[in-house]
């Protein structure tokens, strides 16, 4: 029975393969159908009046302008709070810190920052921002919360990108009579910045589909006027999407769908932008 | 012959434990080539780094001693680190060129002093490229990323680039271990045309080439100075045995 | 020049030192404000009742039971399917897949991990759960098993890219080793490569859990909503309740400062403890290999 056992393992192979091969599919395939349901059913939705109009009849009919504007703020407003604080402490830990206790426990703060429930940052955002601090429910509170539930993102893939950068490159400039400062600035930064904006973008698309941080903070069910204060409340597509589809009775289907697919375009654009950034950076590099 | 640079009592270990020196006294006289040999771990690269003062980057612990550079402690906290390096110029085993143009990588350093001026750079990529012996091949395309150079030019550059800044002494760790004999020639050459206005401290990458190069050599064994000498007469009749032993490859 | 340099230098070095410390800052600010609004449920209910199988706050009945096993089932059945799904693709996509086919999978995986939440809850809820509903001759959609399926696909992404992370950091030579060995590439993948990532891949998994466990618009809109314990195997077809979405729907009902506000920021700081718990496990794990690694190497 010696040449049995050849053909076993081979054919062990052969099925193992394929059945790893199948699942790997089935994971990938229904990404790609969700996405081509949605366009087909949101397409017909999008108008220029959808686009840019105000929701009349209770939200029934009319545009969505409204939360896609407040999207756009509530996106920009944890940009301004996250990222640089985000790109300043994965500095911190790339190019200053030491292997000491307190460098560990920052690490697993971050680690745990990444972890904690996104409706438990809703809870204190509420608590911290919109209460204690009084900014009330307000595109201010609700992007404060945001921003801190991006950072872990913004910080490890800023510090994976600055991580990468050749070692020695920072030897070189040392030695050529640089500070650590103006070699971070004029090397490792800017070979590392392709990576920490891929890693930006990624961060903040999740921020602006999220729903359960703003439901306390900053979103409101239906407002006449754009906000003009960071003080206003907001309407947001994920939230949006979420009231109209669960809450308002006799919802007509196709808005419901052209709602998810506005919302669906915004965080994939991100998602192709960074994409792009990325492959464009790995192509152009000098080392 | 004047001594640009008296290291005095100079001992230093790592953290990690790797490499270390012991004792160390020697002296680099001015506009000549010294040559530190020796095999690996013998902290020839440990004392380069102490000269411009990159083992500040290290975990080190524990350093004593003085390395005088025209008669003052640069080892001494309250010491100008940046415009040490300045002064101090290191081109390292393997090529490594910054992500920028030709250009770009000699104008650094300047750059970083302050210096703005077109014109002073113009002429400080021109005069360095020209004393490690690149201009003739890269003058035209100055802009040009230096990564695409090859890996003998790139080390000329590196070479260039360090001089850019008009430095005193120019320390070089095995600058050729990864070149071929050519490109090695070409370096060797140029540091015989430098050492006329730069003191010249060279790590070789191997005996026969601390033969060729040296003025003055000084024979390193795990961490300890052996033997010192002016070059011709240490290679032909060392008064070590160990040195001779590793001259003539008994152990290496 | 070189004075102002200094000085420049030296507040941005405060600065980014400063932005450092910032996580441990927000960590701990959470859990203070957490915890300042959820202690008081203490004062204002017996700490036992909290373990009753009644949530029903209008009465005043606070059992956080239900909600705790509804979280669980949950779960439990995202990592059912997030788990075999998401290792066999990071597997096929490290191991097997040719280097097209890589360049294709990695972004829509990726595509996958930046889904909105409320979108995956919105489909579930029209076509996932109608469907179960017809297929599974069930009284409704809205159960458990919708919330595992869909929780199981956001899980999917986290557990691909660390545990094909994992499996990418095994050094070639392992690999090639095994086959000097005559072992075949199925062979090698399963006694030597994964074996050498397992701790990666326990983390992945970890990780991975730990992201189901704090899922919120998606539980919240196909799980239905009813706070039933649930133990037995037959609730994975009926609807249940989680912590989160618990959370989520009745904040906006309640009035400031009330036993029911406290008694939700509660539920919130047990959320907040499990998953520093995942976390603190999942690090120590990944410690510990790395730890076992140098003993090795050195």
């Amino acid at each position: 029975m010696k040449g049995a056992l050849p053909i076993n393992r081979h054919a062990a192979q052969r099925v193992g393969f394929t059945a790893i091969t199948l699942m790997a599919i089935a994971t990938v395939l229904p990404i790609v159908a969700v996405v081509i349901y949605i366009l087909i059913q949101g397409l017909p939705a999008i108008s220029l009046e959808f686009l840019t109009g105000f929701p009349h009849d209770g939200m029934r009919a009319g545009g969505i302008l409204p939360a896609i504007i407040g999207t756009i703020y509530l996106t920009v407003g944890t940009a301004i709070f996250s990222v640089p604080l985000g790109i300043a402490a994965a500095i911190y830990l790339s190019e200053y810190a030491g292997d000491t206790p307190l460098t560990r426990t920052i690490r697993i703060a971050i680690i745990n920052l990444a972890g904690i429930p996104s409706v438990v940052y809703g809870l204190f955002g509420l608590g911290l921002f919109v209460l204690f601090l009084n900014f009330g429910t307000s595109i201010l509170a609700a992007s404060l919360t945001l921003s801190i539930m991006t950072l872990p993102v913004i910080i490890s893939t800023a510090e994976e990108s600055l991580r990468s950068v050749p070692q020695a490159f920072r030897t070189v400039s040392i030695s050529l009579g640089a500070t650590r400062w103006q070699t971070i600035r004029r090397i490792v930064l800017k070979e590392a910045l392709p990576g920490i904006l891929t890693g930006v973008i990624l961060g903040l698309e999740r921020a602006a589909g999220e729903t359960a941080p703003i439901l306390f903070t900053g979103a409101a069910f239906f407002l006449p006027r754009l906000p003009h204060t960071p003080f206003d409340a907001t309407m947001a597509l994920p939230y949006h999407l979420f009231v109209i589809s669960t809450q308002v009775p006799e919802m007509p289907i196709q808005i419901q769908y052209g709602t998810a697919l506005v919302l669906l375009v915004f965080v994939l654009t991100m998602n192709l932008i960074a994409t792009v950034i990325r492959s464009r950076a790995r192509a152009r590099r000098q080392w | 012959m004047v001594d640009k640079i008296i290291i005095e009592n100079l001992s230093l270990q790592y953290a990690d434990g790797t490499e270390s020196l012991r004792g160390i006294n020697l002296s680099v006289p001015e506009k000549a080539v010294t040559v530190l040999f020796g095999p690996a771990g013998g902290g020839k690269s440990t004392l380069l780094r102490c000269i411009n003062r990159l083992n500040d980057l290290t975990e080190v612990r524990a350093s004593s001693g003085r390395v005088l550079i025209d008669g003052k402690n640069i080892l001494d906290p309250e010491a100008d680190v940046i415009a040490l390096r300045r002064k101090v110029g290191m081109v390292f085993a393997r090529p490594v060129v910054l992500p920028l143009s030709i250009r770009g990588n000699l104008t650094y350093g300047l750059e970083l002093a302050g210096e703005k001026r077109r014109s002073k750079l113009d002429e400080a990529v021109e005069r360095s490229l020209k004393l490690a012996a690149l201009w003739d091949e890269v003058k035209d395309r100055l802009d040009d990323p230096a990564i695409a150079l090859s890996g003998g030019q790139q080390q000329r550059l590196c070479l260039a680039r360090s001089l850019a800044l008009q430095p005193d002494i120019i320390l070089l760790d095995e600058p050729t271990s990864g070149l071929d004999p050519i490109s090695t020639g070409k370096v060797e050459a140029a540091l015989q045309e430098l050492k006329k206005e730069y003191t010249i401290i060279l790590v070789p990458h191997s005996v026969q080439q601390a033969g060729r190069t040296s003025d003055y050599a000084a024979f390193f064994l795990q961490g300890e100075l052996i033997e010192y000498g002016e070059g011709r007469s240490l290679f032909t009749a060392p008064k070590e045995k160990r040195t001779e032993d590793y001259i003539t490859g008994r152990f290496g | 020049m070189e004075k102002s340099l200094n000085w420049r230098e030296f507040v941005i070095t405060r600065l980014i030192k400063a932005s450092g410390y910032s996580a441990i800052l927000f960590v701990a600010l959470i859990f203070f404000f957490l915890v300042r609004e959820g202690i008081p449920t203490f004062k204002e209910v017996e700490a036992s009742s909290l373990l009753n199988v009644r949530w029903y706050p209008i009465e005043g009945h606070f059992g956080i039971l239900p909600l705790i096993t509804g979280s669980l089932i949950v779960t439990l059945g995202a990592g059912l399917v997030a788990v075999p799904f998401g290792i066999g693709t990071a597997v096929y996509i490290s191991e097997i897949a040719p280097r097209w086919m890589r360049e294709i999978l990695k972004p829509l995986v990726e595509l996958l991990g930046g889904l909105p939440s409320v979108v995956l809850g919105f489909l579930g809820f029209l076509v996932l759960s109608p469907f179960l509903r017809a297929f599974l001759d069930l009284p409704t959609g809205l159960t458990a098993l919708a919330g595992s399926l869909l929780l199981g696909g956001i899980a999917v992404p986290t557990v691909v890219s660390v545990a094909e992370d994992a499996l990418d950091a095994v050094p070639r030579a392992y690999r090639e080793g095994a086959w000097a060995l005559g072992a075949t590439r199925w062979q090698t993948i399963w006694r030597v490569t994964f074996p050498a990532a397992r701790s990666g891949v326990l983390t992945a998994v970890m990780l991975g859990v730990g992201r189901a466990i704090g899922e919120t618009m998606t539980v919240m809109m196909v799980t239905g909503n009813a706070p039933v314990l649930a133990v037995k195997l037959g609730s994975l077809f009926s609807p249940v309740r989680t912590m989160t979405a618990t959370i989520a729907a009745e904040m906006g009902e309640v009035a400031n400062g009330s036993t029911h506000y406290h008694v939700l920021f509660f539920i919130g700081m047990v959320l907040f403890l499990i998953s520093l718990g995942v976390n603190i496990a999942a690090s120590s794990v990944v410690f510990r290999a790395k730890k076992r690694a140098e003993r090795i190497l050195s």
